[in-house]
């Protein structure tokens, strides 16, 4: 099963629709709940991160029997040094990010503690393309 | 401990009861820090100043079903919407963030760390 969500600069309110979605259909295909929290919570962070950090973007989920697989591909400035960006505690967040409760530099580092499988990409001046994969059966 | 033990001890505003205030509770997590919220394994009741519908998201991420908000801090109606849609209990006091914590330890609630 295939699904898209555009994800916009800014737009708060709306950080999270693409990861509720994937949690109400991870839920009807009887996914344990333990593993569809670490796929929702993983998401969840690389949307806020598209939407905090960079211009908006994409995020693409495909579903199947046995795995799902994100990707929150994004336009944006970049992460010049992804080593770094994935250190617990660093975080270059704006103000208005923090006041949303975000912004203490543990997105990225949540976000492998969650999955299976992280692959960040990113080209400075062009944007980062996150890529999860998470088993069901663990 | 149950939810409608909580209600009273804060002389709390139900503004959600969900599936209803008899069921039991265990423990709690106070933060204003969604990042950190995200990162729980367990499933506390929630107790925090921060009141925007990123804090109800993120419940729904992390599978929390109560919240608490401290200091008069009213939910919109986005957010109750949104909260009632995930099954939320939403509650509100007029309490510091220190003396709900205090109260609700008091009580019995566990902190997970
Ligand atoms: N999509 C992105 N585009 C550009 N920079 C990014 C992107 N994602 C992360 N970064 C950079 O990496 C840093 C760390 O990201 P991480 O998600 O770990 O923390 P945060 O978003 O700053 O805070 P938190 O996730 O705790 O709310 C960010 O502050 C930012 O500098
Ligand atoms: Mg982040």
């Amino acid at each position: 099963m295939h699904q898209e969500y555009t994800v916009v600069e800014g737009d708060f309110v709306n950080a999270g629709k693409a990861s509720s979605s994937v949690k109400k259909t991870l839920k009807q295909l009887n996914v344990n709940p333990q593993v569809v929290k670490r796929v929702v919570v993983a998401l969840y962070e690389a949307e806020v991160n598209a939407i905090a950090h960079a211009y908006g973007g994409k995020v693409s989920v495909d579903i199947d029997s046995d795995k799902i697989r994100m990707v929150v591909a994004d336009k944006g400035p970049g992460i010049p040094d992804i080593a770094l960006a994935m250190q617990e505690g660093y975080s270059t967040a704006r103000p208005e990010v923090r006041d949303m409760g975000f912004g203490a530099g543990m997105g990225l580092p949540n976000m492998q503690k969650n999955v299976d499988k992280l692959n960040v990409t990113s080209e400075v001046g062009v944007g980062t393309t996150v890529e999860m994969e998470v088993n069901f059966n663990t | 401990m149950t939810l409608r033990d909580i209600v009273n001890s804060l002389d709390a505003t139900v503004y959600l009861e969900g599936p209803g205030l008899e069921r039991d509770v265990e423990t709690a997590f106070a933060s204003d820090l969604m990042s950190d919220v995200l990162t729980l394994k367990d499933t506390p009741v929630l107790v925090t100043g921060l009141c925007n519908i990123q804090t109800i998201r993120t419940c729904d991420m992390a599978s929390l079903d109560v919240v608490v908000f401290v200091r008069n801090k009213k939910p919109t109606d986005d957010m109750l919407e949104l909260a009632e849609e995930n099954g939320m209990v939403v509650l509100g006091c007029q309490y510091s963030m220190f003396k709900t914590c205090g109260l609700l330890y008091q009580m019995g609630l566990k902190p997970l760390y």
